[in-house]
């Protein structure tokens, strides 16, 4: 109701990109995320919130099977990507991956040319016939990051020697090189200062054109900013999920209210 | 929430400003009393005081407008506390609009003090602001202590300060229509009776947005409205 009408129907009219349902995440003897259902819509900016150790960025590993890598971490329950179940023997977690691309909080281009960090990910997939094709996909790929301007005259100098935020937007031009579906973006700014805080924010907004993009962060400003629905995790538990501007002015849960309005950490 | 900010210094803003809108409250319940007192015995040292003291009504809806503006941009107030936030803000601008017809009330008084003595409806005007006085009185309780169900009695009652002025108006035509003299001093009943009557609407806007501060949501439209004269020949 007191949303604008256009942010109403945005989270209508959307398709469910990834469903989960009775997620269990246990680290050794610990429960780290107990019962989580959710469903992810396509073309929109999810953001997961709340305080440290609540579980947010472990289930957006989840996501991806980034947990995988961890030994002592078991996950139960159904993730599914398009239908289909993300933790089946069947998949494969590096093709997965590539669906599912990953931005992380501090951030980390390869010691390498700004050319080859995005040119790496579509080399290995074979994703590019020629070098001609090649150049394409960096191009596109620098543009969609928003950096395309900033470094097109630099291609071949290191990607460690920019600066934080044009960093960061790299990482994502390379996220976003290998034609991913999801973008999982584990507190994308920060590291960032505000200016290129703003900018990550804009190419958030803008990737949610072509992508369905789930972020973790510990702004709620920046979640009230950039989502069209917002999740609370307490606990290991998915307390509320809604459509963002009712989370933050009206939230059903009293733990929701007081973690939004500064009132428990 | 009776839960405290992590941040105690925003605690103690948003309760300054609850401080300053009962300030202003009591003010504006005393203006509305007195300006119907200052009619009924044509007192126009009450009128002029009246006049005089809604300066000071301004300028806590000033100030309070300033603190709010200060909030927002400061605190990005969430939840709750943008819906307090925001309930300030209407409350203090009714308040303020309430305060104006007092005003214009004890302006209009000094007019007829001039006139031949009126025959009728300075007691029943008097009736009527001490209702709205009460309704007023009771949305404000109802903020202070986020009381749902007194901010809907405050609202069903608007129809009968309604009620009131459309007895009042039927009785001032009567009046107007029995000898044309009488015109010029009904005119003047007539606006401050009207005066009455929306200060009564401003009473039930504040119980609408106590019910917004404690649920979320705005009261439905379909209020109890009583006020035919904008339909009657």
């Amino acid at each position: 109701m007191y949303d604008t009408p256009n942010a109403s129907a945005d989270v209508a009219a959307k398709a469910t990109k990834i469903s989960a349902k009775n997620v269990q995440v246990y680290y050794g003897d610990t429960h780290a995320i107990k019962d989580v259902d959710v469903e992810i819509q396509d073309k929109m900016v999810t953001a997961f919130i709340g305080p440290s150790g609540c579980g947010k960025s472990t289930f957006l590993r989840c996501l991806n099977r980034m947990n995988d890598t961890i030994d002592v971490c078991r996950v139960e329950g159904d993730i599914n990507l398009d239908g289909e179940n993300i933790y089946d023997p069947k998949v494969d977690p590096v093709q997965l991956r590539a669906k599912v691309g990953m931005v992380f909080q501090k951030p980390n281009p390869f010691p390498k040319s700004i050319y080859d960090n995005i040119a790496y990910g579509p080399r290995i997939h074979g994703l590019a016939k020629n070098k001609a094709e090649l150049d394409e996909i960096v191009e596109k790929s620098l543009r969609r990051g928003a950096i395309w301007e900033e470094v097109k005259d630099r291609l071949h100098a290191p990607g460690t020697g920019l600066s934080g935020g044009q960093q960061q937007r790299l990482c994502i031009a390379r996220a976003v090189a290998t034609e991913p579906e999801v973008l999982l973006m584990d507190e994308p700014c920060s590291a960032l200062d505000p200016i290129a805080t703003a900018q990550v924010e804009e190419l958030i907004d803008e990737l949610r054109e072509n992508y369905s993009v789930v972020i973790v962060t510990h702004s709620m400003q920046q979640a009230a900013r950039v989502s069209q629905k917002t999740a609370f995790f307490h606990l290991g538990n998915l307390v509320e999920f809604g459509e963002t501007g009712q989370i933050f002015t009206n939230p059903e849960d009293p733990r929701t209210e007081s973690y939004i309005t500064g009132r428990i950490g | 929430m009776q839960q405290q900010h992590i941040t105690t210094a925003y605690d103690r803003e948003l309760e300054a400003i609850q401080a300053q809108i009962m300030r202003m409250g009591g003010l504006v319940e005393e203006a509305i009393r007195s300006s119907a007192q200052a009619l009924d015995e044509l007192d126009l040292d009450l009128a002029d005081k009246i006049v005089a003291r809604d300066h000071s009504i301004d300028e806590l809806d000033e100030m309070i407008n300033q603190e709010v503006a200060r909030l927002i941009a400061l605190r990005a107030p969430t939840a709750v506390d943008l819906r307090l936030i925001l309930t300030v803000m209407k409350v203090s601008g009714s308040l303020e609009r309430i305060g104006d017809y007092a005003k214009n009330m004890a302006k209009r008084t000094h007019v007829l003090a001039g006139m031949s003595p009126m025959p009728a409806g300075s007691s029943s005007l008097r009736r009527m602001a001490r209702e709205v006085e009460r309704m007023l009185n009771d949305a404000l309780d109802a903020y202070i202590q986020r009381d749902e169900d007194l901010a809907r009695d405050v609202i069903d009652r608007d129809r009968e300060v309604d009620q009131m002025y459309n007895a009042l108006f039927r009785e001032f035509l009567t009046f107007m229509m029995e000898d044309p003299r009488n015109i010029t001093g009904f005119m003047h009943m007539h606006f401050i009776a009207k005066n009455v009557e929306r200060m009564g609407d401003h009473a039930t806007s504040i119980a609408e947005w106590v019910i917004y501060l404690v649920s979320g949501e705005r009261p439905d439209e379909a209020r109890p409205k009583a006020d035919v004269t904008s339909n009657m020949n």
